[in-house]
């Protein structure tokens, strides 16, 4: 059992023995090791101002992800080598390929959101298959914001960089490699745990071990990726004396494909999750290309978003409509329930204290099955949405829907199944008089509320469209050319 | 690798200097220094700012035993504080001492306007959630926010107004003595015109959402002296605030500012507050004193753009032509004046946009709110006088039957005949039509309109639609004595010049432009010229860096310290090498004096030598502008930037989603300075603006409390809602026809108003629900959700 958290910064090993559960990534590089290159824009991982690049080893090979460091812990990082801003030029001073080229097509004004988009495009430019479209970059750089320039020379720049060749992290990967290799070895597989003046953080060696320390301690904060617990620390200012790091801890990080389904480990990311997925059900997968923006979607676990029980968790709605399972476990004792019993109410779930979720499955579509998920909110990339609705059908050689499973975010205070328009679908003709009856039936499914995201009356009116939508998208017979602005696909994959 | 500003790039679009009037602005002859003013030269912080070593106020290093300030803000839009129990605040860990209104040596007072109706900390009222009431000083920022929580505040409600129906119906006070614009005979010409309409627009506010938060840093120093380094754009006003309110005179307040993290108009003004309460930390404890708001503390205490609500009557014909136009244009300005006046003017002074009026009468309506004081944003007031005027227009074009684009041109102000605006200032250089003609062959506006509208009928869920909108923008300050400026150049003995001026810089490139200058002068390469941190101590007197005057008015005063030094130096050369002085010129080869060519850093060093004087300042008032409020008559613009931006968009019918398709922009910046620097400008601009009349929407709930307050709730555009298809291009051969610095125009705020041609496009697409036949009437910010309400009313219904 170690306890300090061992990682490196640049070529810099640190060994914290008493690393405070909570500080931030972002505060202990600005403030401590007095390091200003990396900003805090907005304190709460919306706008990449404090983007940083972590590189981890990773069935033999480097994996490099672009993270929010306002809400990382400096816990989260062991085992990891961190890069900022400062580590981007080559070590005799010359520009880095992307910063040169942001010199280069005037990608800077004002320059506070620079450090920040430097970061995620040279991550960018390492991840396996990187291309310059217009869309992955899009979609590299949806969650760095940028008030000054339009975005337009930040995107030439990145299109310049990405023909640029090899840079000095790549002359140094394999010095790298050994490094992290060298602190594997060192970590001895038991974990780590540490007591520090202002708190305890515990990362468990595997599940066994993380049962054990929540039956211990059933107060402690399971923390995955911190997207969301790390804004009650930023934000809410709360003191969460122990921190259970769960985010790599190994038999967790596991996607496995058996009779039942995908079978999706606790800790693993939004990102690492989101190609399988959307092998199973392409849909979903441009939900979760959706969900936050890649720095999130690095740190966010699929699990984790169901965990906390938000009403307007994209994931979760997918998942209940595709027919989940959710695997709980409380010290040796596992069960598994239907992912949606086991919301509640509002920030009420079904989990006992001391027990955690150890992973969820999501079963294939039957061949039959029309698997539909439409995402609303006011910003299409990293926005929070105002309503989501996600659709399985099941339709026999004649057209009837013999299955529906229905579910919607954002319509309550839970993510649930619209029962109503589910029953009035089953049995029916997918046809105009059953797209009629559905809608109608949705109505008294919901009570939406009104907030800042939308009103009542837009939630309630935009579900109704989007039964519409799937209508026009799976329908028997001739599709409309054009049913959304987002995450077109083929209307012929049905 | 290169030195990071010295290497040319960008477009640079050819232009001749002939047809020029002789001006004092005129460059020397002869080539240009590569990067030096009318050509394209990066940021002078480019290389630092990709690296992480550009630094903000928050990156300084910290002084010894600096401390940290945070507010305590009001959880109330309007009561009376009953009792303040501040005890456990005092005890919290780390808290060296909570400062209140009680602690204020000088004046609680921070009106930009000297209207003192805005105390720095309240004092026994509160007027909207999120006001300062009191103000924790800890040894570390962490420390001073978890007490600042700890307060006990009783308060006694008071009936909160929260917005303008609220205002208007309870009695509609004001922050700022109303404005009224007049000519001809307004009733009389609607009376007369064969047609008439009235209609309602209304249009939502805006966050700045600068990217680095507000930030200040005071360090106290012998007898009195305090120095401050703040995130302003308006350095002077923070040293006169701060001053004021430690009750001493201004020789012993310093202010500094190397670059801002983005203002946009929003550290205009709302930069005092934290100033000053560094400052009062400072001289209460002695020690240096540092406040950065959190982002949420910052959207909830600072003003933002003003939401307005405009009500038009309007007269026309049945060719398009405007005839009368009534206008009352309400604001919700929050709860002082801070710069609501000159906002709501602004706003009167562009609600005709690029059209004449023959018979006008505008009136401004500055509201008193419960709510943040609204404050100055990019234009000023002067969009949302352009989006109402662009509202007529549609009104009239659906009207009549005709595209809107004749509508606008027909309307649009002609030279020397319909050239007189609602403020009787002649308009001399009307080019909006050709700029639209121009733009709207380059983007084969009409024929993508055509097929547009073809291709929606055949549509039922995805409709397209397409908008052409011009923007005329006045330039200057329209509080005459603002427009002035100076600037400070030493040019020392190895022939390095280092350039001063009183205007900030906050990504704008104003910097970069100043250098330029100096470069083009001197002749000189980039890395000869340093440009320093704007400070009160090396350039006094200066206005804030806003109403897009920077570049006009610094750059002429850099230019005037620059000729003087020059003079100097010309009049030593000529003696020296016994040649005329018009021989003796500087160019980027050298200096040739006659037929030698002399190294600038000789002849530095030779005039040093002969004890000539190499430092100069520099002075610029703009001429021939006047406004007189009480007649709402005069010249209070120098001169109008023009542009016209055209919009492609595709809406969602049954969720009211939007994607801006495609922009093409053709944009008037003069013989520009800076054709990269000012290509990113309008871009930008573009974009923002956008995000305005879209995604960007503010929500208060009916306590008043600010909801959309953090990035998570209040969307600005991300990169994927900039048009895949974007194609900006300056106007050709276009000098100022106004003496400015080497002819270019101002291209800070009128970019911005392209974002109107959006909202248009988003309205023509709406259109195609009746067959064009109605007026969509789109009200801003075009959410999904305004957007869904406008289709469900314009829906033909079944039978209908």
């Amino acid at each position: 059992m170690r306890n300090s958290i061992r990682f490196y910064l640049g070529d810099r090993l640190y060994d914290l023995p008493d690393c405070p559960p909570t500080l931030t990534v972002l505060d202990w590089l600005r403030e401590q090791r007095g390091l200003t290159g990396t900003k805090e824009g907005c304190n709460e991982g919306d706008c990449g101002a404090c983007t940083v690049m972590v590189v981890r080893r990773e069935e033999g090979r480097l994996v490099w992800r672009a993270l929010n460091a306002c809400i990382q812990f400096v816990c989260m990082l062991d085992g990891a080598q961190l890069f900022t801003v400062e580590d981007l030029r080559a070590p005799d001073g010359t520009l880095h390929p992307v910063q040169q080229a942001m010199v280069e097509q005037h990608g800077s004004q004002c320059g506070f959101c620079t450090p920040g988009f430097v970061m995620s495009m040279v991550a960018h430019r390492k991840a396996p298959g990187a291309v310059a479209d217009d869309g992955s970059i899009d979609d590299a750089l949806a969650g760095n914001l940028c008030r000054c320039t339009g975005y337009a020379p930040i995107v030439r720049a990145m299109k310049q960089a990405m023909q640029a060749g090899a840079d000095h992290f790549d002359a140094q990967a394999e010095a790298i490699a050994d490094r992290l290799a060298a602190l594997e070895a060192q970590a001895d597989g038991r974990g780590v745990r540490l007591a520090g003046p202002a708190g305890r953080v515990t990362i468990p060696a595997d599940s066994d071990a993380l049962a054990e320390t929540l039956l211990a301690d059933p107060q402690a904060t399971i923390v995955a990726g911190a997207t969301d617990v790390g804004l009650w620390v930023t934000k809410g200012l709360r003191d969460l004396p122990h921190i259970v790091a769960i985010g790599r801890v190994p038999d967790l990080r596991t996607i496995t494909q058996d009779a039942e389904g995908l079978r999706i480990g606790a800790a693993v990311t939004y990102q690492d999750a989101r190609d399988s997925i959307a092998a199973l059900l392409p849909d979903a997968g441009e939900i979760i290309r959706r969900i936050g923006s890649t720095q999130v979607r690095n740190a966010a676990t699929v699990c984790g978003n169901i965990a906390n029980g938000s009403p307007i968790g994209d994931g979760p709605p997918v998942f209940i409509a595709a027919g989940a399972t959710l695997h709980l476990r409380r010290g040796a004792a596992r069960r598994t329930l239907p992912l949606e019993d086991y919301f509640l109410s509002y920030g009420k779930q079904d989990r006992a204290p001391g027990e955690f979720v150890e992973a969820v499955t999501i079963p294939a579509p039957g061949p039959r099955t029309l698997f539909r998920a439409y995402k609303i909110s006011k910003r299409f990339d990293q926005d929070i949405s105002a309503l989501l609705g996600a659709f399985a059908l099941t339709l026999d050689a004649d057209g009837v829907v013999t299955h529906a499973r229905i579910a919607f975010g954002g319509m309550a205070a839970i993510p649930r199944r619209a029962r109503g328009a589910e029953d009035a679908l089953r049995g029916r003709p997918w046809n105009a008089a059953a797209l009629a009856a559905a809608r109608a039936a949705l109505d008294a499914d919901f009570a939406p509320i009104s907030d800042m995201r939308a009103s009542d009356w837009y939630r309630r009116t935009v579900a109704a469209n989007l039964l519409t939508r799937l209508f026009a998208e799976t329908a028997p017979g001739a599709h409309p050319p054009e049913t959304r602005l987002a995450g077109r696909m083929e209307a012929a994959d049905v | 690798m290169s030195d990071p500003i010295s290497a040319e790039s960008g477009p640079v679009p050819a232009r001749d200097a002939s047809g020029l009037a002789r001006g004092a602005s005129l460059p020397a002859d002869g080539p240009i220094v590569a990067g030096g003013a009318s050509r394209s030269l990066r940021h002078e912080s480019a290389a630092m700012h990709v690296s992480g070593s550009a630094t903000y106020i928050d990156d300084m290093p910290e002084p010894k035993g600096l401390l940290h300030v945070v507010p305590g803000l009001s959880t109330r839009a309007h009561a009376r504080i009953l009792s303040m129990d501040l005890d456990a605040v005092r005890a919290a860990p780390g808290v060296v001492r909570v400062l209140t209104a009680a602690d204020i040596p000088g004046h609680n007072q921070i009106s930009p306007v000297g209207k003192n109706d805005e105390p720095l900390l309240a004092e026994d009222l509160v007027s909207y959630y999120g006001q300062p009431i009191f103000a924790v000083v800890a040894e570390t920022r962490a420390a001073a926010r978890r007490a600042a929580r700890l307060a006990r505040i009783e308060y006694e409600e008071l009936p909160a107004i929260l917005d303008i129906a609220q205002a208007r119906a309870a009695g509609g006070a004001l922050v700022w003595r109303a404005l009224e614009m007049t000519r001809g005979d307004v009733l009389a010409g609607l009376a007369a015109a064969p047609r008439r309409l009235s209609g309602q627009v209304t249009m939502g506010g805006q966050e700045h959402f600068y990217l680095e938060g507000q930030a200040a840093l005071a360090q106290p120093g012998e007898e009195g002296e305090m120095r401050v380094w703040s995130s302003t754009q308006h350095p002077t006003e923070t040293q006169h605030m701060v001053a004021h309110v430690l009750d001493r005179p201004s020789n012993l307040v310093t202010t500094e500012i190397r670059r801002m993290g983005g203002g946009f108009g929003g550290k205009e003004s709302q930069a005092n507050t934290p100033a000053c309460l560094a400052a009062l930390a400072a001289e209460l404890t002695g020690r240096a004193a540092k406040m950065r708001l959190d982002r949420d503390d910052d959207m909830v205490m600072t003003g933002k753009r003003h939401d307005f609500v405009v009500e038009y009557d309007v007269g026309f014909d049945d060719d398009g032509r405007i005839l009368a136009v009534d206008m009352v244009l309400a604001a919700r300005c929050g709860w002082s004046a801070d710069l609501s006046g000159p906002v709501t003017d602004r706003a009167l002074f562009h609600a005709d946009n690029a059209y004449y009026y023959p018979d006008v009468r505008l009136r401004s309506e500055p509201l008193k709110t419960n709510t943040q004081s609204n404050t100055a944003y990019r234009g000023f007031g002067g969009p949302q006088g352009i989006v109402a005027a662009e509202r007529v227009i549609e009104e009239v074009a659906f009207a009549t039957g005709l595209d809107p684009l004749d509508v606008r041109l027909r309307n649009v102000y002609g030279t020397g005949t319909r050239d007189l605006t609602p403020y009787h200032m002649t308009v001399e250089d009307s080019i909006a039509a050709e700029i639209m003609e121009q733009l709207a062959r380059d983007c084969t506006y009409r024929d993508r309109r055509a097929a547009l509208r073809a291709a929606n009928r055949d549509s039922p869920f995805v409709r397209r639609g397409i908008a052409l909108t011009p923007v005329k923008f006045g330039i200057s300050f329209t509080a005459t004595h603002y427009n002035q400026a100076g600037a400070l150049v030493h040019v020392y003995t190895d022939g390095s010049v280092q350039v001063n001026h009183g205007g900030t810089e906050m990504g704008q490139g104003l910097h970069t432009k100043m250098v330029q200058i100096a470069m083009r002068e001197f002749g000189l390469a980039s890395d000869r010229v340093r440009i320093t941190a704007t400070t009160t101590g090396k350039v006094p007197n200066t206005s804030a860096t806003a109403a897009s005057s920077g570049a006009d008015l610094n750059g002429m005063a850099v230019l005037d310290a620059v000729r003087r030094i020059k003079d100097r130096l010309i009049a030593f050369a000529a003696g020296h090498w016994n040649v005329a002085p018009d021989a003796v010129r500087f160019l980027p080869d050298g200096v040739h004096v006659g037929e030698t060519i002399v190294p600038f850093p000789d002849l530095t060093r030779a005039a040093y030598l002969a004890r000539v004087s190499m430092s100069s300042s520099g002075f610029y008032k703009t001429p021939k502008i006047s406004w007189n409020p009480d007649t709402g008559r005069g010249r209070p613009f120098y001169y109008f930037a023009y542009g016209a931006a055209c919009a492609e968009v595709a809406i969602d019918l049954l969720t009211g989603e939007t994607r801006i398709e495609r922009v093409d922009i053709l944009h008037d910046a003069g013989r520009s300075l800076n054709p990269a620097i000012d290509i990113g400008q309008i871009e930008g601009a573009f974009v923002q603006g956008a995000g305005w009349l879209t995604m960007e929407e503010l929500v208060w709930d009916s306590a008043g409390r600010l909801r959309t307050h953090a990035p998570s709730t209040y969307k600005i555009p991300a990169c994927s809602d900039r048009p895949r298809i974007f194609n900006v291009a300056l106007l050709e051969a276009a000098p100022n026809r106004e003496d400015t610095i080497f002819r270019s125009k101002a291209v800070g705020e009128p970019p911005f108003v392209h974002g109107v041609a959006v909202l248009h496009a988003i309205s023509d697409a709406l259109a195609s629900l009746d067959s064009y036949r109605t007026c969509p009437r789109l009200d801003a910010p075009a959410t999904p959700e305004t957007i869904l309400r406008t289709a469900e009313r314009l829906r033909p219904r079944a039978g209908g």
